[in-house]
C-alpha cells in the first residue's frame, strides 16, 4: 500500500521549529490559530510530521512519557472529505491521560470533542512496512475501549491534512478504561458502540466503522511509523481511531462510552 | 375520517401494490387525515392481501431511529403487518421485479414462543417471550410516488413494508447482548454503514415492548410464532439487480441476500 508521504520536506529548519513553537503556544494557551498552510501554502504531509515530531521532542524533553500513539482519519467519510488514502497518525503522551471516572477541564482546550475507538496494548514491537493485521493481532497484549478527547488548535476545527498532522492529528486527553480482552477472545470488527452524552445516545456505530478492522488502523500506524524511521515497541497504548462521530462536549457534560464486549468508559467535563 | 373513504384509500393503496405503481401521498389529498385513520387504511390494505389467500406471519416496526424520527418530525415508532407472501429464505434471490422503489435496511428479527398481549409489556416480557432471534433484512418499499411520505402516509401504506429475509443464525437473546451487538452492513464485499442494537429505542426489546403495548391497544393479537422485524439498524441502503448484501450482528451471525431483476422505478 502507498503513503504517498514523499513529496518530502519543504519547510526549513527554522520554519519546522517555528511552526512546532506555534502549536505548541496554542495548545499549552488554549487558543485557536488559523491554519499553518494559510501562511505556508505548499506545506505537504511530511512537513506536517516534521513539525509533529519537534512538537514530540520538545513535550518529551519536559519529562513527560511517550505512551503511545492514535490514529485518525480512519473512516470512509473522513478520508474521502480529506482526499487521503490512508490515515493520519498522532503521538500521546502522559500528560495527555486521564484516569476512567474523573473530571476533565475544559478551560485548557480550545473546542473539546469526544469520540469512542477500541485502543490496542502492544506486548511485542511492531515494525513496518508490510505490517499487516494478523501481526498486529498476534503482538497484542489486549484490548479495551477508550475515548479520546480531540481538540483541533485551528479556529472553528478547519485544518487540511498537513496542518492536522502538525496539530499531532488534533489529540488532546484520552481515557482508557472499561474491561479488558484478549483480541482472540471477541470479533473485534462487530463490537456495538454507543456515546451517550448527559443520558441520551448521541452517537452509534459498529468497529468495522474504522477501515474495516480496528487492527488495520493500527498496521497501517505502524507502516507510517516505518517511514519516518520509527517502529512501534512492545507496551504501546494504540488508539485505532472514531467509531463514532466527534461529538462536542462543555462544562457540565457528563459522557459514557459503552462498548458491547468492553465494558463502559465514563468521564465528566468541569470549566 | 368516514368507513367509506378509509376502504377506497386502503383498496387504491393495495391496487398499487399489486400493479407495481405509485399514487400521489395521502395526506396531499386529505390534509386531516390521522394517526388512526391511517392505521384505519393500513387495515384495510392488509385485509385484502389476506382476501386473496395470504397470512399474517408478523410485524414490522418502522420509526424507531432518532434521524428517521426527526426527519418524519413524530417521536413514537409505527408498525406494519407481515404477510406470508413478503418472506423469503436466506439464500433465495431477491426478484426485484415484484418491488417499486426498494431500499434494504439491516434488522435483528425476534421469533415470539409465546403471546404477547399489552398493554403492560415491558422488555423483560420481550425477552422471556422470545424463541429466538435472527440478523435480517427488511426490504422497504412504498407505494407512495418519490417516497415523498409523512407519517400518515407510510403508516396507511402498511408502513413501506416490500419483503424480508431472515438469515439462518438463530441466538438465544438470553445469552446475546442485545442492545450492544454491533450491526455491520456491507455490499458487494464493502462496508456500507455500521450500527448498533441501542440505536432502536435505547434496545431493540424496547421497541417490541412498544409494538406489544400498542397492539394490545388496538385489539390487533400478537401471537407465539410471529416474527418482528425490530427497526433499521443501519442506513437505508438503494439496491438494483446483481447487488448483494451482508450483514453482520456481533455475537449472533451473518444474513446474507442477493438481487436480481428490475423494480419498477
Amino acid at each position: 500500500m502507498s503513503t504517498e508521504l514523499t513529496p518530502a520536506l519543504t519547510l526549513s529548519r527554522e520554519d519546522i521549529v517555528r511552526l512546532s513553537e506555534r502549536i505548541e503556544g496554542a495548545q499549552t494557551g488554549a487558543h485557536a490559530i488559523p491554519k499553518l498552510t494559510d501562511e505556508y501554502p505548499a506545506m505537504t504531509v511530511a512537513d506536517g510530521y516534521a513539525v509533529q515530531a519537534e512538537l514530540r521532542r520538545r513535550r518529551l524533553a519536559r519529562g513527560n512519557r511517550l505512551i503511545g500513539w492514535k490514529v485518525g482519519l480512519t473512516s470512509k467519510a473522513k478520508m474521502l472529505q480529506m482526499g487521503v488514502d490512508v490515515p493520519s497518525i498522532g503521538f500521546l503522551t502522559s500528560d495527555m491521560a486521564r484516569p476512567e471516572n474523573s473530571a476533565i477541564s475544559t478551560g485548557d482546550m480550545v473546542h473539546p470533542r469526544v469520540e469512542c475507538e477500541v485502543a490496542f496494548v502492544t506486548r511485542a514491537p511492531l515494525a513496518g512496512p508490510g505490517c499487516t493485521r494478523e501481526q498486529v493481532l498476534a503482538a497484542t497484549d489486549y484490548v479495551l475501549p477508550a475515548v479520546e478527547v480531540i481538540d483541533s488548535r485551528f479556529s472553528g476545527f478547519k485544518f487540511d491534512l498537513s496542518s492536522v498532522i502538525a496539530d499531532n492529528g488534533s489529540a488532546a486527553r484520552f481515557v482508557g478504561g472499561g474491561r479488558a480482552r484478549l483480541p482472540q477472545d471477541i470479533d473485534l470488527r462487530t463490537l456495538g458502540v454507543v456515546l451517550e452524552k448527559n443520558g441520551e445516545i448521541v452517537a452509534a456505530g459498529a468497529s468495522a466503522a474504522v477501515l474495516g478492522h480496528p487492527a488495520e488502523a493500527v498496521a497501517m500506524l505502524v507502516n507510517i511509523l516505518a517511514e519516518q524511521g520509527e517502529t512501534l515497541p512492545a507496551g504501546s497504548f494504540v488508539m485505532s481511531g472514531g467509531i463514532t462521530e466527534a461529538i462536542p462536549v462543555k462544562a457540565g457534560d457528563c459522557v459514557i462510552a459503552r462498548f458491547q464486549e468492553l465494558g463502559d468508559v465514563s468521564m465528566r467535563f468541569v470549566a | 375520517m368516514d368507513a367509506h373513504k378509509i376502504q377506497a384509500y386502503g383498496d387504491e393503496l393495495y391496487q398499487a401494490l399489486v400493479e407495481r405503481r405509485t399514487v400521489p401521498p395521502l395526506l396531499e389529498r386529505e390534509p386531516d387525515i390521522t394517526l388512526d385513520d391511517a392505521y384505519r387504511i393500513q387495515l384495510r390494505m392488509v385485509q385484502r392481501r389476506l382476501d386473496a389467500g395470504e397470512t399474517i406471519v408478523g410485524k414490522k416496526i418502522g420509526v424507531t431511529s432518532k434521524p428517521v424520527q426527526d426527519f418524519l418530525g413524530v417521536y413514537q415508532p409505527d408498525f406494519g403487518q407481515l404477510t406470508s407472501g413478503m418472506e423469503y429464505r436466506e439464500g433465495e434471490p431477491i426478484d426485484l421485479g415484484r418491488l417499486i422503489q426498494p431500499k434494504a435496511e439491516a434488522e435483528l428479527a425476534f421469533v415470539l414462543k409465546h403471546d404477547l398481549k399489552g398493554p403492560g409489556i415491558t422488555a423483560m416480557d420481550v425477552i422471556h417471550a422470545t424463541d429466538y432471534v435472527a440478523p435480517c433484512f427488511e426490504i422497504v418499499d412504498s407505494r407512495i410516488t418519490d417516497w415523498k411520505i409523512r407519517i400518515q402516509d407510510t403508516v396507511a401504506d402498511n408502513a413501506s413494508c416490500g419483503v424480508f429475509v431472515l438469515g439462518e443464525a438463530r441466538g438465544d437473546p438470553r445469552r446475546l447482548d442485545i442492545t450492544m451487538a454491533g450491526m455491520v452492513l456491507e455490499k458487494n464485499g464493502e462496508l456500507f454503514s455500521t450500527g448498533v442494537g441501542a440505536a432502536v429505542q435505547g434496545s431493540p426489546a424496547n421497541a417490541v415492548a412498544w409494538l406489544a403495548n400498542t397492539l394490545g391497544r388496538l385489539g390487533i393479537p400478537f401471537c407465539a410464532g410471529e416474527i418482528i422485524l425490530s427497526g433499521s439498524q443501519s442506513a437505508l441502503v438503494p439496491v438494483t439487480g446483481g447487488d448483494e448484501l451482508v450483514c453482520t450482528v456481533g455475537g449472533l451471525g451473518s444474513c446474507r441476500v442477493k438481487f436480481s431483476g428490475r423494480s419498477a422505478v
